[in-house]
């Protein structure tokens, strides 16, 4: 589903973001990204929906060269979702606009079928009753639990998520989590960047384990649990589980 | 003492029906067609000066810094007289083509106008976080929908009371199109005075009414911008 290829990027001409990363995302896989800040984690899932660009190597999105310039870029990210640290939300629409907006003008859906699409995903998400409020008079889970209904509208084929629990208070990460839970056991297609480990253990098929702009570690999550091999990983991983 | 003692209010009273009839609605209609273009065009000036192709924001640069160097008054005035023979050169005309001094003059204002608001509009695009138009585009907006449906909203929203500053400041300026000796509200108070002898009167009645609509206006935008930010 998700093929990246030796993707090179550059921030300027000194600084390499990304270096020869390679990997895959299968459909129906869940991969879960971990690794320090800057390791270049949230910059290598921005580049699979090409929100930023990569100067060598390549990543094909269900067989569409993402990086390739007669790429009809608006059309293939319609057909991905993502979901983003600090949600993103349509601050100046209603949460169901927010959930309308690209099923009409992206998918050209009738407003019918779009306000009974938003309706049950809201429903979903457990928000039916806050369709007509704006996303300020949300809390922070809430509001994302509203960004990952806004994205599956468009009846994605797969999920990026980029460190959709890190700017929450502790006690609403677990309603964000719970949703990707079901969506993942329902078979969803999903990329997750993020430092859940838990959320790692519980669902992910495979973790990858980023350091420097480097995959460092891309293991079934059985094996990168009980045997992770480089001591980046080892270290990082006694870092985060001590607590 | 003999200044106000000679003072005739009687002669405001019967010029009043002219002044606001024609001379205010005048000046309203200029502002309010040259605010709404000047919106217009502003935009879309500020969209190319944050366009990543580089010679569509110098263009758009150098096109606010001229106008900004140059004094609204000689421009009122040099493209009224200069603009039948402009149109005569592009459309090859024998004789110099009729433009109205109201045409003309809003024209005039519009140019002006743009310059101004595009500046308030680039502010107000940059105080959007990167974040919006990156949720947009990865829902599968173009940059052409997520500029109308995302950003320009947002940006307006937040420049109103900066945008309505500005359009009672165009407010006042409309007066100086006096030099065309158009009837708007000052040149109507002015033709009275002249006719009636009463300048007095007249000017301080003038200054008097654009003292009092400004000052209402300019409260309105405090009151406006108090609410906006408890909404937001």
């Amino acid at each position: 589903m998700i093929e990246i290829n030796h993707v090179n990027k550059w921030y300027g001409p000194a600084f390499q973001v990304l270096k020869d990363c390679t990997t895959s995302v299968a459909k129906g896989e869940v991969v879960v990204v971990c690794g320090p800040s800057g390791s270049g984690k949230s910059t290598l899932i921005k580049c699979v929906n090409a929100l930023e660009p990569i100067q060598g190597g390549e990543i094909v999105l269900d067989g569409v060269k993402v990086n390739d310039p007669k790429t009809d870029l608006p059309k293939l990210r319609s057909r991905v979702g993502m979901v983003f640290q600090h949600f993103e939300l349509f601050p100046h629409l209603r949460i169901i606009d927010n959930l309308r907006l690209a099923q009409e003008k992206v998918l050209g859906r009738k407003h019918d079928d779009a306000t009974a699409k938003a309706t049950k995903l809201l429903e979903r998400v457990g928000l039916k009753d806050h369709a007509r409020k704006y996303p300020a008079e949300l809390s922070g889970g809430q509001q994302q639990r509203v960004a990952i209904a806004r994205a599956l509208a468009m009846d994605p084929i797969a999920m990026l998520f980029d460190e959709p629990t890190s700017a929450l208070d502790p006690e609403m990460i677990s309603e964000v989590l719970d949703v990707m839970v079901d969506l993942a056991r329902e078979g969803m297609t999903m990329m997750v960047v993020t430092h859940e480990m838990g959320f790692a253990n519980k669902v992910a098929d495979r973790v990858i384990f980023m350091d420097r702009g480097e995959i460092v570690e891309d293991a079934k999550k059985a094996d990168f649990f009980g045997t992770p091999r480089s001591d980046r990983a080892q270290k990082f991983l006694s870092k985060i589980l001590q607590h | 003492m003999t200044m106000l003692g000679n003072f005739d209010f009687d002669v405001i009273r019967r010029a009043l029906p002219y002044l606001f009839l024609e001379g205010m609605r005048f000046t309203l209609t200029l502002t309010a067609l040259a605010a709404f273009g000047g919106l217009v065009f502003g935009t879309l000036i500020a969209l190319m000066r944050l366009s990543s192709y580089k010679v569509l924001g110098r263009i758009a640069g150098f096109y606010v810094d001229f106008i900004r160097s140059l004094p609204l008054v000689l421009v009122i005035f040099w493209f009224y007289f200069l603009v039948p023979y402009i149109g005569q050169w592009l459309t090859g005309a024998s004789r110099p083509i009729t433009v109205g001094a109201f045409a003309s003059s809003l024209i005039t204002f519009i140019a002006f106008e743009a310059a101004y608001f595009s500046e308030i509009m680039r502010a107000g695009i940059q105080s959007i976080s990167k974040g919006q138009p990156a949720a947009a585009s990865a829902l599968g907006l173009t940059y052409a929908q997520s500029m109308r449906y995302v950003v320009l909203p947002q940006a307006f929203r937040n420049m109103l009371p900066v945008l309505l500053t500005q359009t009672i400041v165009l407010f006042q300026d409309t007066s100086l199109v006096y030099v065309l000796s158009i009837p708007d509200f000052l040149g109507a108070a002015s033709k009275v005075a002249q006719r009636d002898g009463r300048l007095v009167e007249m000017y301080l009645f003038a200054a008097l009414v654009y003292f009092v609509i400004s000052c209402v206006a300019s409260y309105g935008v405090r009151r406006l911008q108090a609410r906006i930010a408890i909404v937001r």
